[in-house]
């Protein structure tokens, strides 16, 4: 008897609750109400900050999710519908490869936004001794093959083993450099920011530049494997501690962590200019990258909240000056441009 | 002859000395390696509390904030501007305060979620427009930081935490008695933020209590009858052999590529929404069916045989056999397989990331198809915040899942040690 009272009632309760679990699903296959942003994990803390704002005012707060600017684009571009995303940020522009892959999945009208700029900053422990690096510097030290110093038209494996071996006038330690991984869009801009207009700066890669674009770029971008540059992942938290403990190591990252970490790293000035904020906003500072996000035009008017995002990304509020992504870190676009793209977006947006 | 067995007592009893002292060896080998252990899981557990203890504690001021009938307005409680209310409430208390720059200096003194405080207040009592009344107001997280010890003065001024005029103001609070470190209530109600200090873990502990119940809604049904089948009704062949093995790799199977079937599966073929609990319970299901049904198999065949055959042979029927005598003495095994099985479940972040569980989430999910974080998922989140306060506020996190751990498996244990029957007595 007690066992088959038992069996009743879990009977009765597992039909309860696959009925209740069925109502909720049923109830809830609508259409989705709250946006879906992916993209870039530079942009992310911007994206949150802003999606935090709206949600104060929108009944849903957008989700958003850090999955890389590549890894963005895929999810992007697989198509149009409630399951894709609506935005994707983006620390680099869209590249022709990723375009024709929307055009092929029906993504065609996309709008692209600018929000401000990055500046990348290669960072060492307060505890060892900041450099003055040039972009000829980065490029001879972390490059996978350099012109031979003795026949420069040849081109050799990587041999420079400290600072000095590059550059006489740089402290005679071991070049070790922990970085972002080929996934990163940190990475992407580094290689053409960095190593590119690095290599440029020798007469015989510039020749190359010239005559052979592809070539010269598969040579500027390919980064050291022997050890020298350390891919660390993509938590620069991580690479900030590791720098902490390695006080002989460089490391490379966006601005806003080495303003939150000033108390434990300092930034390298590079061609001279140290990476400030002002620096980065005047375009002094050559490692500035300036950041996007791109909105699925037919998205609009489907998914509720689009057109408040974008106002509220681009008000003068958020992206301004004083504004509260200034705080978090972004350097804002020059008055000017701001207004442009807020016409442009917005024109586009009606 | 005697003298042979004599000789060969001495020689045992020469050599008993040493393998007594071989045996004592033994078992400080194994007592040492357990220490080690300890001593491992001790300096983890001591660094993780040293870190994450105090984002359970808030430093809040006492402030006299009014009420303005100029900007609240009792027919709009909702919507006023309450950001106005406490940059007044910041001015009157300093009213040196004069130029736009040393105002934004003043208006990182409070934390942003003072702005709710007040808020939440002048809604649950609005007749007080237009009197002032003394609020508890939580302050930004590097005075927070720096009153709780967590930085030294001359870090938390270089890092940019805290200005030397908002530490004069701060010293100003703590001369008038009106300072206080409390037991920080919002870490375990909010949502996410982008703002070390209002970010709490409550959309996480919903959302991993949603995928802890339907996962094991779903998996401990299907993995015990799995287990009931296999053992008691299958007849012994290739293909059951063939079926034992399989559940056996299953176990073993990273848990990246469930996610990676939940996102083929449940999200493109089903259409299931995205980033919902429904989603990620069926991923963790599909991860803990082999785990329960091993130790289900493990329980059941525990039972010994004389069992079955008294019942069949006072006439039972199988099913009666299995269902009334075997399976009730087989549950303890089956639910600490299964209660081992969620924990597991409950710290698991990669087959979440397939289906978009890892995401910023600010709203705390209400039912199973809204949007929701997990636990494991938030402090991955925060860890990768440059903020200096969120590495305080995952570790905190790490309490709360660790705790959490220890609370189902201590349970398990229980649950094993109330429910052991010894074969031969009636239940």
């Amino acid at each position: 008897m007690k066992s088959r009272f038992g069996k009743k009632l879990i009977a009765v309760s597992v039909t309860v609750a696959l009925i209740a679990l069925g109502l909720s699903v049923s109830s809830a296959l609508a259409a989705r109400d709250n946006l879906y942003i992916v993209g870039s994990s530079t942009v992310y803390p911007f994206a949150i900050t802003v999606a935090e704002h709206l949600g104060k005012k929108l009944p849903k707060t957008p989700k958003v999710e850090s999955t890389g600017t590549g890894g963005g684009f895929k999810i992007f571009c697989a198509g149009v519908g409630e399951s894709h995303p609506d935005i994707n940020d983006a620390s680099r522009p869209i590249k022709e490869s990723e375009k024709n892959l929307c055009a092929q999945n029906g993504v065609k009208d996309i709008i692209e936004v600018k929000i401000g700029f990055d500046g990348i900053v290669l960072a060492t422990s307060k505890k060892g001794q900041p450099m003055s690096l040039t972009t000829k510097d980065i490029f001879l030290a972390l490059a996978k093959q350099v012109p031979d110093p003795k026949n420069p038209s040849n081109l050799i494996p990587n041999p420079y083993k400290t600072w000095k071996d590059v550059n006489p006038s740089l402290p005679d330690v071991k070049i070790e450099v922990y970085g972002p991984p080929t996934t990163s869009g940190t990475r992407d801009a580094f290689q053409e920011l960095a190593m590119e207009s690095g290599a440029k700066s020798i007469p015989e890669l510039k020749e190359l530049a010239k005559k052979d674009e592809k070539q010269f770029k598969s040579i500027a971008h390919s980064v050291r494997e022997d050890g020298a540059y350390i891919d660390a992942g993509e938590n620069d938290n991580l690479i900030v501690q590791k720098l902490d403990a390695n006080p002989k190591a460089l490391g490379i990252f966006g601005f806003s962590f080495l303003d939150n970490n000033r108390d434990k790293i300092t930034g390298c000035s590079i061609n001279g200019t140290q990476p400030t904020f002002e620096a980065i906003a005047s375009g002094s500072y050559p490692l500035a990258r300036p950041l996007f996000f791109y909105v699925k035009k037919a998205h609009l008017g489907v998914i509720p909240g689009i057109k408040e995002y974008v106002e509220e990304f681009l008000s003068e509020k958020a992206i301004g000056d004083d504004g509260y992504l200034a705080e978090k870190g972004l350097i804002p676009l020059p008055k000017a441009e701001r207004e442009k793209v807020r016409e442009t977006v917005m024109s586009l947006i009606k | 002859m005697n003298n042979i067995n004599l000789s060969t007592a001495d020689k045992v009893r020469k050599t008993l000395k040493k393998r007594y002292r071989k045996d004592r060896l033994f078992a400080l080998y194994g007592a040492l390696s357990i220490l080690f252990c300890f001593l491992f899981l001790g300096i983890f557990l001591i660094g993780i509390f040293k870190m994450g203890w105090h984002a359970f504690l808030e430093t809040r001021v006492n402030l006299q904030v009014y009420f303005d009938p100029q900007f609240v307005s009792p027919y709009n409680i909702e919507e006023s501007d309450y950001e106005a209310l406490v940059a007044k409430a910041l001015s009157t208390k300093f009213p040196d305060v004069r130029t736009r720059q040393d105002k934004r200096e003043l208006s990182k003194f409070l934390s942003p979620r003072a702005v709710d405080v007040v808020r939440n207040f002048a809604k649950a009592h609005p007749e007080i427009v237009g009197s002032s009344v003394d609020l508890w107001l939580p302050v930004g997280d590097g005075l927070d930081m720096l009153k709780k010890g967590v930085i030294s003065k001359e870090n938390a001024l270089q890092a940019g935490l805290v200005t030397e005029k908002n530490l004069e103001r701060f010293e100003r609070f703590v001369e008038e008695n009106k300072v206080t470190v409390s037991f920080n209530w919002y870490f375990f109600t909010s949502g996410d933020s982008n703002a070390p200090s209002t970010a709490g873990i409550g959309g996480a502990i919903v959302g991993s209590f949603y995928l802890v119940l339907i996962t094991i809604t779903l998996s401990f049904p299907l993995g015990a009858g799995a287990a009931i089948y296999l053992e008691e009704c299958a007849r012994r062949s290739k293909f059951k052999d063939f079926i034992d093995i399989n559940i056996n790799n299953l176990t073993a199977v990273p848990s990246i590529i469930f996610g990676l079937i939940g996102l083929a599966i449940f999200l493109n073929f089903f259409h299931l929404p995205r980033s919902s609990p429904l989603v990620g319970g069926l991923v963790l299901s599909l991860m803990t069916i082999p785990v329960i049904v091993i130790a289900s198999k493990t329980a059941v065949s525990s039972v010994p045989p004389s069992i079955r055959e008294a019942a069949l042979s006072v006439g039972a029927s199988k099913m009666q056999t299995v269902f009334h005598h075997v399976v009730p003495l087989a549950l303890p095994g089956m639910l600490t397989g299964a209660i081992v099985g969620m924990a597991r479940a409950m710290g698991e972040t990669a087959p979440l990331l397939m289906v978009g569980m890892v995401a910023f989430i600010v709203d705390i999910p209400r039912k199973i198809t809204d949007p929701a974080s997990a636990l494991p998922v938030q402090i991955y989140l925060w860890s990768d915040q440059p903020e200096r306060a969120f590495a305080n506020k995952a570790a905190a996190a790490i309490i709360v899942l660790i705790f959490f751990m220890i609370l189902m498996n201590s349970f398990a244990i229980w649950l094993r040690k109330r429910y052991e029957r010894k074969y031969g007595e009636r239940g």
